[in-house]
């Protein structure tokens, strides 16, 4: 006799459990997650993840391009995430230049990477509660990321693949304006913030469904790798942008949101927090955006100015190398972690001394919280395997890459 | 964020090294992959990224071994070495010693060859 | 005897055509709705403000592929969504829109037939209405669909007890199953909502389970089972099974107006002919104002789960019902 929230089950002599194949086409595995479920009755015995649906073979095409090429390719792999794939990317070959971009540029990045995590969070919240059958939460996050969208259209002209971080800074300009509209959101969001939550926090059913559910332990998760909001809805305060700050996170006012449950509320509790808390960095980086370069002054590594390259016949060929040619990155090798929405996101990128990287790995987040779900949603009912994969936070893209 | 020190060890010792580190605190196995150094003799570089959440500390280590002679799987010590050890194997071809189900995870099951080997064309068979 | 079969002839073809275009633009209605509820605008692009959609949508549904899986047992894939949607129609049957008029020298009551256990009819109809349900899951064969049939199965026989329970107690207050004759009880503004409070909590939840809609949608859970038992239907056979649910939907709504808020009693004034239109403009107004609470609902809440579904239905609805039949006997006994 087993018993599971609740319920007991009777096993029958001689009876079977059923098999049920959960995707990869399905409407709540976010994306092409296979599910091998055993299930006995509605409860799940055994559940087996099936990834590389979406496998695209990033890290291969990475070695046959510029170091500045792979930037485009690097928006791909978190699409929910792009410009901190963008970023984590950009340090990581920055560390093997040891090149320090200026300080507009770095406060840039902090700004658009929590936009970022605005816009991951908020696709998030909306497909997780449509998952679990709140369908309004999704539309009025989505009109929500619309504007981040705006805002990363006006930055970098594309909505979603924004590619916007470059080697040594920023790839354009950033436009005027651009913060005008970024502080209007800023400071309408947390009253939408409040919105979602008054559809969820205290909904009976939405508790009902959240509370106590896909419970992982302390241990469990760092034994499984798990990082970001999962780990630290059970308690573990490990958030990069304080313990190992880059990009002048450091310089920033902010609080790492924690629950001790460890369930899917926890989890909930924990990104909708973060969010707020993601407002503040937003504000104080509008607020203290430093003057100056956009991009460091390294000739040949950053392309030239345009109006520059009208005057001077050396960023004409500066700029005509680095398009041609790439340039040359010290052979070596760099590990860079940084905080994604999702959790731990790794750039290990190793140089033999030419303009392309001769690996160029990506440890994805959702890749090792995927490996943890098993863990969580064995023993439950498959109405709990939605709610379950939807508070992990999972991207194929990231999982596959 | 500093960059790791690295500790490199020979693959007999890869177990016991990885026992000792996670006894001195690094609990977090946050990456585990590989680099092909082809045409070396010893061309699979296996590369760990460690992570105290205690003293918030990073630590590498590595090994060098050749495709008959792989390491040993560290999924006993970390069980989250378990699904990087099996993309290593897919897409490198190094078959650590003792893994429960080295399968293939990111290319299909019939698939021939390890498309991340610096001797598998980038694009690929055709 | 011609006369009679005639005018029944011309009330079911009336109240078929009336329920049909009533379902259609319910359907609408919700999209439109739920739209602006959720900051977009619904369907605008077919006819003005989209009010042509559902003859678009019954386009095609006609014109879509008619799928049949492998390994489907034929003949109960085919018969479930018909089952579905002839039960749902039938319980329409014996629900009075008005009271008793009389037309061009005519008097006939505004509903195809009254019998005198007319409630009763209505929730032995529509219980059967699981087989649908459940044959439609079986013979699918798929497991996605079977896991919804199952559900369904059990939720809908679950919520039936609780759904009949409610019911008893206005049926004790006005002592006959008729619907005429409970809504002839409640003449004068004396609506069985306010002595049966408890019993309306209790049918009303009873009802959004009976019909699968959220927060009970789990037979048709999108978020787990795809669509749950009508997974693998298409085109026309998923057009009934679309068109049971909406028809159930009135249905229910129509019980509720009926036996809980006067059915059309209100207040009457004006020339004749008004007099003998207002009845039916109430009640079809009071109908309505339950479809936007289903539609209200679809728009706000998440869903249950399955085991706290049957949970809620048998720990807490099915005893509330019993309690409120006790008190209600009670009271009606020392009358």
């Amino acid at each position: 006799m087993a018993t599971t929230a609740g319920v007991s089950v009777e096993k029958i002599e001689g009876s079977r459990n059923l098999v049920l194949n959960m995707g990869p086409q399905h409407p709540s595995t976010h994306g092409v997650l296979r599910l091998r479920l055993e299930l006995d009755g509605e409860m799940i015995v055994k559940a087996e993840p099936d990834i590389g649906y979406l496998h695209t073979g990033i890290e291969k095409s990475a070695e046959a391009k510029f170091y500045q090429q792979v930037v485009t390719l690097t928006d791909r792999i978190d699409y929910l995430a792009p410009l901190t794939n963008n970023l984590c990317y950009v340090l990581a070959v920055e560390k093997l230049l040891q090149l320090e971009p200026p300080p507009r540029a770095r406060w840039m990045r902090v700004l658009l990477t929590e936009l970022t995590r605005l816009n991951s969070h908020l696709v998030w919240l909306g497909t997780h509660a449509l998952d679990i059958g709140a369908m309004t939460v999704f539309l009025y996050c989505f009109r929500e990321r619309e504007e981040i969208l705006h805002i990363f259209e006006m930055a970098s002209g594309q909505r979603m693949m924004t590619s916007y971080f470059r080697v040594g800074g920023l790839a354009p300009e950033p436009p005027l304006g651009l913060l005008e509209r970024i502080r209007k959101f800023a400071d309408m969001f947390p009253s939408k913030i409040d919105e979602y939550e008054s559809l969820l926090t205290k909904n009976a059913i939405w508790v009902g469904r959240t509370r106590g559910i896909g419970y992982m332990s302390a241990q469990d998760a760092v034994a499984w790798g798990v990082t970001g909001p999962c780990l630290r809805a059970v308690g573990l305060p490990l958030d990069l942008r304080k313990t190992a700050p880059y990009s002048d996170y450091d310089k920033f006012q902010f609080d790492v949101p924690l629950r001790t449950e460890g369930d899917v509320f926890a989890r909930y509790q924990v990104r909708v927090a973060e969010m707020r808390e993601s407002v503040k960095i937003i504000r104080q980086a509008l607020d203290g955006m430093p003057e100056g370069a956009w991009k460091a002054d390294a000739p040949g590594i950053t392309l030239p100015d345009r109006d520059q390259m009208k005057f001077s016949i050396e960023s004409l060929i500066y700029h005509f190398k680095i398009v041609t040619e790439g340039f040359n990155v010290p052979a070596g090798e760099a590990y860079q972690a940084i905080e994604s929405p999702r959790g731990q996101m790794g750039y290990y990128i190793v140089s033999d001394g030419g303009p392309k990287p001769y690996r160029c790995h990506m440890r994805s987040p959702s890749f090792a919280n995927l490996q943890a779900l098993p863990k969580m949603i064995e023993g439950r009912l498959l109405a709990d395997v939605v709610a379950i994969i939807g508070s992990i936070d999972i991207v194929l893209g990231d999982v596959d890459r | 964020m500093q960059e790791a020190s690295t500790l490199t060890v020979a693959p007999a010792e890869w177990l016991a090294t990885a026992t000792r580190l996670k006894a001195d605190g690094f609990d977090l196995l946050c990456d585990l992959t590989c680099v092909d150094w082809h045409p070396e003799p010893d061309r699979f570089e296996i590369v760990c990224q460690l992570y105290s959440t205690q003293t918030q500390g990073w630590q590498r280590f590595k090994t060098r071994c050749s495709e008959a002679a792989p390491p040993p799987t560290l999924s006993i010590l970390w069980p989250s070495a378990n699904w990087f050890e099996r993309e290593v194997f897919d897409l490198f071809g190094v078959r650590f010693a003792g893994h429960p189900n080295l399968t293939r995870m990111m290319m299909p099951d019939d698939w021939v060859g390890h498309p991340l080997r610096k001797d598998y064309p980038t694009e690929g068979y055709r | 005897m011609v006369a009679y079969l005639l005018i029944t002839l011309v009330k079911c073809l009336v109240v078929l055509l009336i329920l049909l275009t009533a379902v259609a633009y319910i359907q609408l209605a919700e999209r439109k709705i739920v739209g602006r509820m959720q900051s977009r605008v619904g369907p605008t692009r077919v006819g003005p403000f989209g009010l042509l959609q559902p003859a678009a949508d019954a386009i095609k549904f006609i014109l879509k592929e008619d799928v049949t899986p492998d390994g489907a047992h034929k003949f109960l894939y085919v018969l479930a969504p018909m089952l579905a949607v002839v039960l749902a129609l039938l319980s329409i049957t014996v629900i009075p829109v008005g009271p008793i008029v009389h037309l061009f020298g005519i008097t006939t009551a505004l509903q195809i037939t009254d019998i005198n256990v007319g409630l009763l009819f209505i929730l032995g109809v529509t219980s059967l209405g699981v087989y649908g349900v459940v044959l439609a899951g079986w013979s699918s064969n798929s497991k996605y669909s079977l896991l919804g049939s199952l559900r369904g199965g059990s939720q809908m026989i679950s919520y039936e007890l609780a759904l009949g329970l409610a019911l008893v107690g206005p049926v004790m207050l006005a002592g006959t199953l008729s619907l005429r004759g409970i809504v002839e009880a409640q003449a004068h503004l004396h609506w069985f909502i306010v002595p049966q409070i408890v019993a309306f909590a209790v049918y009303l939840t009873a009802a959004f389970a009976e019909t699968n809609r959220v927060p009970f949608d789990l037979p048709d859970a999108e978020g787990e089972l795809g669509a749950g038992y009508h997974t693998e239907y298409s085109a026309m056979k998923f057009a009934m099974f679309f068109l049971a649910e909406y028809v159930n939907m009135i249905t229910v709504s129509c019980v509720a107006t009926l036996v809980f808020f006067g059915g059309w009693m209100g207040p009457l004034f004006g020339p004749a002919l008004l007099r003998a239109l207002l009845p039916v403009l109430y009640f079809v107004a009071k109908v309505c104002c339950f479809l936007f609470l289903y539609i209200w609902v679809r728009g706000t809440l998440p869903r249950f789960r399955y085991d706290q579904l049957m949970g809620f239905g048998w720990k807490v609805m099915i005893p509330l019902a019993l309690a409120n039949v006790m008190v209600t006997g009670l009271v009606v006994a020392l009358h």
